[in-house]
């Protein structure tokens, strides 16, 4: 269901919102390209942890275990940065 | 309560009425006339009179910011400028009154390159006139260091930034007697800055200055404007408990010897009191000359002003910076567009003087004074915008 704008009689004063609304936004959406994570060949180095811009690699316990598409924009920095020799990233057209 | 008199200059005074405060923050950049202002005040910070933070910026871009991040903190935040370095500040300006950040300036009034001057006149507080930010012009030592004060309690009531100002070199340099208020009187009067939201409360953290697109940005500026509609009686009510508690009263717009005056200067900063000379002088030969000195200049404080300027037949509106608009100077451009839709309309004559520190004397005054008295003579006013002082005219 839409939100009901609020009138300027009704905001906090100062542009002062609640903490953390970027949480609500699924930058995902801007997809065009989507990493695909091959858990065979990945080595849980965390270097594609590391350098992603968004934090959508999702890791549990020192492991890495996928890609959190409601953020991952599909930048490919992941794929680009996990190592030649391993190469358990790779990007595929988005498809929907 | 005996107050303590003491000599000081504009510059001094502001810097000890920073003292007495004693802010939470100070972030700043030295520029001339300015610079003794946040120098003496450095120096109360090395000798432990304060307990402020102090930030030496490497611009004044960067010493407003720190004011800004400062005081969305919570902190009680002031800093001082002129000129080229309000300029620099311009675009924090504008965020600063958006966030309604209650941060004060000492501006000390010089005019703007090109060319290149160090000198009195308004044109850097008045091309900052529409950023938001409340704007008192004040007219000697004693009213720039009181109306620094009050600055603190306006600003922190309004949730709007403030600017005071003073004449470079005319007041920031000249010493005059100034009484101070006790020190631990002005922390009192103060009390602590309350504050809402915090930065610093992890508890109840909060997003600040936002993305604002074409959904909220406007609702926001509404509620800013909202904000200036109501300020001026919060100055009135700050300045009548000034008054009460320290005896100096002050008012939003001055009237001297209104009354009966047929003719009026209505000027800002230190040349309302040099008019106010003229105006003893010439009233002893008889002559009904008055004088309105327009303390506050943003919000622009309508009614008080056209209760003022309908008072005489004929007006010389004094502006020390000219807008390059075609159209005069600032003030006159309020006072005239304030007449549209009043039924009682004084004749108007703009005097744009004293760009670039030009001085203006008590002759050339009293001369102003005689070309009123002439206007209101004939009813006619010759020439509606002129350049009062420059050669060549």
């Amino acid at each position: 269901m839409k939100k009901e704008k609020k009138g300027w009689r009704e905001m906090p004063i100062g542009l002062v919102l609640e903490a953390g609304t970027s949480k609500e936004f699924e930058t995902g959406d801007w997809r065009s390209d989507k990493p695909i994570w091959d858990a065979k060949k990945c080595t849980h180095c965390m270097i594609c942890w590391i350098y992603c811009p968004d934090t959508a690699i999702l890791v549990k316990d020192g492991k890495i275990q996928g890609i959190d598409y409601h953020y991952c924009k599909g930048c490919g920095i992941c794929a680009e940065e996990c190592p030649p020799k391993i190469k358990a990233i790779s990007m595929v057209r988005e498809e929907k | 309560m005996k107050n303590l008199v003491v000599a000081r200059t504009g510059n001094e005074a502001m810097a000890e009425a920073m003292r007495q405060i004693n802010p939470d923050v100070v972030a700043a950049y030295p520029i001339t006339p300015a610079t003794e202002v946040v120098q003496l005040f450095a120096s109360f910070v090395a000798d432990g009179l304060v307990t402020t933070e102090f930030v030496p910026a490497e611009s004044e871009h960067s010493a407003l910011s720190a004011c800004v991040g400062a005081s969305a903190s919570g902190a009680r935040v002031m800093t001082s400028t002129s000129s080229q370095g309000l300029a620099l500040m311009h675009e924090i300006l504008f965020i600063t009154a958006g966030l309604r950040l209650p941060i004060v300036i000492c501006l000390v009034n010089r005019s703007l390159s090109s060319p290149i001057n160090i000198h009195c006149d308004h044109s850097d507080s008045l091309a900052s006139r529409d950023s938001g930010w409340l704007q008192i012009f004040t007219e000697n030592t004693q009213e720039a260091y009181d109306t620094t004060i009050m600055a603190v309690k306006i600003a922190e009531e309004a949730l709007l930034p403030a600017m005071v100002t003073t004449d470079g070199f005319i007041i920031s340099h000249s010493m005059e007697r100034v009484e101070l208020v006790d020190d631990k009187e002005v922390p009192n009067w103060l009390g602590e800055r309350k504050v809402k939201y915090s930065l610093l409360d992890l508890d109840n953290p909060i997003t600040l200055g936002a993305l604002d697109l074409q959904d909220y940005y406007f609702e926001h500026k509404r509620s800013e404007i909202e904000a200036m509609d109501h300020v001026l009686p919060i100055i009135d009510k700050v300045q009548k408990d000034f008054g009460e508690k320290f005896g100096r009263h002050y008012s939003i717009v001055d009237e001297y010897r209104m009354d009966d005056a047929e003719v009026a200067v209505l000027a800002m900063g230190s040349t309302g009191g040099t008019a106010k000379v003229v105006v003893e002088r010439m009233r002893e030969n008889g002559k009904k000359v008055g004088l309105i000195r327009c303390r506050v200049y943003r919000p622009f404080p309508k009614e008080a002003v056209l209760k003022a300027i309908t008072k005489s037949k004929v007006i010389a509106v004094m502006d020390r910076a000219d807008t390059l608009s075609t159209m005069g100077g600032h003030l006159y451009n309020d006072c005239r567009s304030l007449l549209y839709e009043s039924n009682v309309k004084p004749l108007l004559k703009n005097y744009v003087y004293g760009l670039g520190g030009r001085d203006i004397s008590i002759e050339e005054i009293e001369g102003i004074y005689e070309d009123l008295l002439a206007i209101k003579k004939t009813g006619k006013v010759d020439k509606d915008i002129v350049y009062f002082g420059v050669r060549g005219e």
